[in-house]
């Protein structure tokens, strides 16, 4: 058995995360969560009670359906967002956004990708503008000369080459992968230490997709980058990522190992996303029964208020459930869920963990 | 012609034009359509005669990247284009049950048309957002539909709006919301449900689900495959995740800078691609289920469709071209090693089921070793 840094095991789980041993952490989320007020009486709690690291050079994917949350909890990291509850801290210092220079400062560490390369670069502005701009802002170049080799540089950085030919362009001479491209080097200019990619290849074909996942997982490993990979498809996180969160309704119901946690899912959820995913293999499946993933009824609501949010669509769900909202709890030395019912819905992942580390849910 | 590999080409006779067909009435048959955007630097031509017809009770899905063609080949197809575009050539036959002979989509008038459209051919559109009318809710908008194509009372039009709600599972009390008020989900099961408002013979959907969670997709694919069986409607499904249409489609026809490059039956595309643009799709998505694989994806982008190089416009991205691929003159050839007679390819020298060459860009991630190790103490 090792020996775990007290540092790196999560304070509300007690699980050391599968991101752990890439680098030293440089973000944690503890317990943070996010209210909204719709209309005078209502709340939507976006985000509750969320926690999980950063660390350089790993990748975390945050995985879940829209409107689960996971876009607020990156809104949140990067100070776009006020918490309602929790605390994150960059290097172990609480993050402080006050004033603007704070702000800035926490910018020039954290930066964030969106998913829509169409609408976040502005149609009259240059290639040469969008990165000239975070370029003086955030580095210590004054002369032209200067910030135009940075913004080359950038640029092969992201390998859009030949650098010049593009320095001129506007967003629609380019194609979809190449304004993502922009994007990322606009992130980049900034010298981050963390960078959340909110959906960052979603809107790309499926043939550039994988180009683009490569470009920053080398982009991770040249500049030591923390990572927060936001997406709803939790192929690409298998491939990509070192630690899968999957979100729901808010909060994080299932945490662990990409690898482990895609072919041996716990929670109720996790598992129908797995099911839920094209599967080449089942060819004609769909067609031949006509219905989708088991136990799944189209349209059988949105999350429940009162006990496990998912409880109206998990075909496990019992008594317990519908009154009481499960925590997230240990299942091993590096994976959680939020379920009571782990024996029914899982029984093989709480066996492997009991075999493997002696450990139970509860 | 022999080539390399033992290939043989199926004799002279074929080309894209009259590709041999299986059993089943194709319902709708477009042959060697042409469609070129005119603009100010000469025409593009997005798509360049493309043959392919739909089989009655059929879902063809029509794969490619954003910018190959496969929306302007549907939408040309019925004649839904308007200016700069410009359909250039060709022919696409109708057969429906209530009509009394086939007719050709180009030829016909704009009165004939309209009663074509929706009564026969209805399309459901890629962003429901901008497809629905934000000022109506959801009765209104598809009364307007109904009252529209079909000779019905107000009362008979309410019942058919209610059962179609029904029927792609959105419950009655949403009948008065408006499009915002729906999720994303909803909103294309509404537009599903318009389109089979009418009881057509032919379902164009084109990227129903791109905007989709995985979870709803899957929903909402089940669904059109009941509706399917139900109502025994063929589909044209136009989408750029062939993964999807692996699982969901007949047959597969697979488009690239305006042409058709390989089309055959799902099973065939998945274990016997021909096309190396087939074979490079298929190695772009990652997989969930089954043991990790290298990927490649398709390095590069698509050509420029305004200045076209003479040959195979895969050429540039292609792990196995050579000087030859610059005469390829792209007429669809059957896989002669292939057991489904319906299998053709525009690449005359590739063998199906070759690997793809070492040397492209993989995404290889490994596993994150110490949490596996973790969990193994």
């Amino acid at each position: 058995m090792t020996s775990v840094d007290p540092a790196e095991v999560q304070p509300s789980v007690g699980v050391v995360s599968a991101a752990a041993d890439r680098g030293p952490l440089t973000m944690e989320a503890i317990s943070i969560s996010k209210n909204f007020r719709i209309g005078r009486h209502n709340t939507l709690h976006a985000v509750r009670e969320v926690s999980f690291n950063l660390y350089r050079s790993a990748v975390v994917a945050l995985v879940g359906e829209s409107g689960s949350g996971k876009t607020t909890a990156a809104r949140l990291l990067a100070g776009q967002e006020r918490l309602t509850a929790g605390t994150i801290r960059l290097d172990g210092k609480p993050v402080d956004v006050g004033s603007r220079g704070a702000f800035r400062r926490y910018k020039s560490e954290v930066q964030l990708v969106f998913q829509d390369p169409f609408a976040s670069l502005n149609p009259v502005h240059t290639v040469s503008h969008h990165l000239e701009r975070p370029v003086r802002l955030h580095q210590a170049v004054t002369s032209k000369a200067q910030v135009r080799a940075e913004v080359i540089a950038l640029l092969e950085q992201v390998r859009l080459t030949p650098a010049q030919q593009f320095l001129g362009k506007y967003p629609h001479e380019l194609s979809g992968g190449q304004r993502q491209r922009v994007s990322f080097a606009r992130a980049l200019a900034a010298r981050p230490s963390v960078l959340l990619a909110d959906e960052p290849v979603s809107m790309l074909d499926v043939s550039i997709r994988l180009e683009m996942l490569a470009l920053l997982n080398d982009l991770r490993q040249r500049l030591k980058l923390a990572l927060l990979y936001i997406t709803h498809d939790i192929a690409s996180a298998r491939y990509f990522a070192d630690e899968i969160l999957v979100m729901y309704a808010g909060r994080i119901v299932e945490r662990g190992p990409a690898e482990e946690l895609t072919q041996h899912p716990a929670h109720p959820y996790t598992q129908l996303l797995v099911a839920s995913a094209p599967d080449p293999d089942d060819l004609g499946g769909m067609l031949r029964n006509g219905s989708g993933s088991a136990g799944q009824r189209p349209g059988s609501g949105g999350p429940a208020a009162v006990g496990c949010p998912f409880s109206p669509r998990c075909p496990f769900a019992d008594d317990r459930c519908r009154a009481d909202d499960p925590a997230l709890v240990r299942v091993s030395s590096s994976r959680a869920a939020a379920c009571w019912r782990l024996d029914v819905a899982a029984p093989d992942v709480l066996a492997r963990s009991k075999g493997g580390d002696g450990d139970t849910t509860k | 012609m022999s080539v390399d590999g033992g290939f043989q080409l199926a004799g002279d006779g074929y080309s894209g034009a009259d590709y041999p067909r299986s059993h089943g009435e194709a319902v709708l048959e477009i042959s060697d359509l042409s469609v070129a955007y005119r603009t100010q630097a000469g025409d593009v031509r997005a798509v360049n005669q493309v043959s392919l017809d739909l089989r009655a009770g059929e879902v063809v899905g029509l794969v490619g990247e954003s910018g190959s063609g496969k929306s302007t080949l549907a939408y040309g197809a019925c004649r839904l284009l308007r200016a700069p575009a410009l359909i250039t050539g060709g022919s696409v036959r109708y057969r429906g049950r209530r009509m009394p002979r086939p007719v050709d989509i180009l030829e016909l008038t704009a009165d004939q048309l309209t009663g074509l459209r929706w009564r026969e051919i209805a399309i459901v559109f890629q962003s429901a957002m901008n497809a629905l009318n934000p000022v109506l809710n959801v009765r209104d908008q598809m009364l307007d539909v109904i009252h529209a194509h079909v000779d019905v009372s107000r009362h008979e039009a309410m019942d058919k709006v209610g059962s179609l709600l029904d029927l792609v599972g959105i419950p009655r009390m949403r009948l008065r919301s408006y499009p915002h008020e729906l999720s994303g989900g909803m909103r294309q099961r509404v537009m599903i449900a318009m389109a089979l408002a009418t009881d057509p013979e032919v379902v164009i959907m084109d990227e129903p689900t791109t905007a989709l969670d995985v979870v709803v997709q899957r929903e909402i694919l089940a669904q059109i495959a009941e509706l399917r069986h139900r109502l025994a409607f063929s589909i044209l499904f136009i989408t750029h995740d062939l993964s999807l249409l692996l699982e969901f489609a007949d047959r597969i026809a697979v488009m690239y800078a305006g042409r058709l490059v390989e089309v055959a039956t799902a099973g065939e595309i998945h274990h016997e691609a021909a096309h190396p643009y087939t074979m490079g799709l298929l190695n772009s998505f990652p997989s969930l289920h089954g043991p990790r694989r290298e990927l490649a994806g398709i390095p590069g982008s698509p050509p420029d469709l305004l200045s076209p190089a003479p040959g195979c416009p895969f050429v540039p991205r292609c792990g196995y071209s050579r000087p030859a691929c610059a005469e390829v003159d792209m007429s669809l050839t059957r896989v002669t090693s292939s057991t489904d007679p319906s299998h053709v390819t525009a690449c005359p020298f590739v063998l199906p089921g070759e690997s793809l060459s070492a040397g492209k860009p993989n995404l290889t991630v490994s596993v994150a070793e110490a949490g596996a190790e973790e969990v193994a103490q």
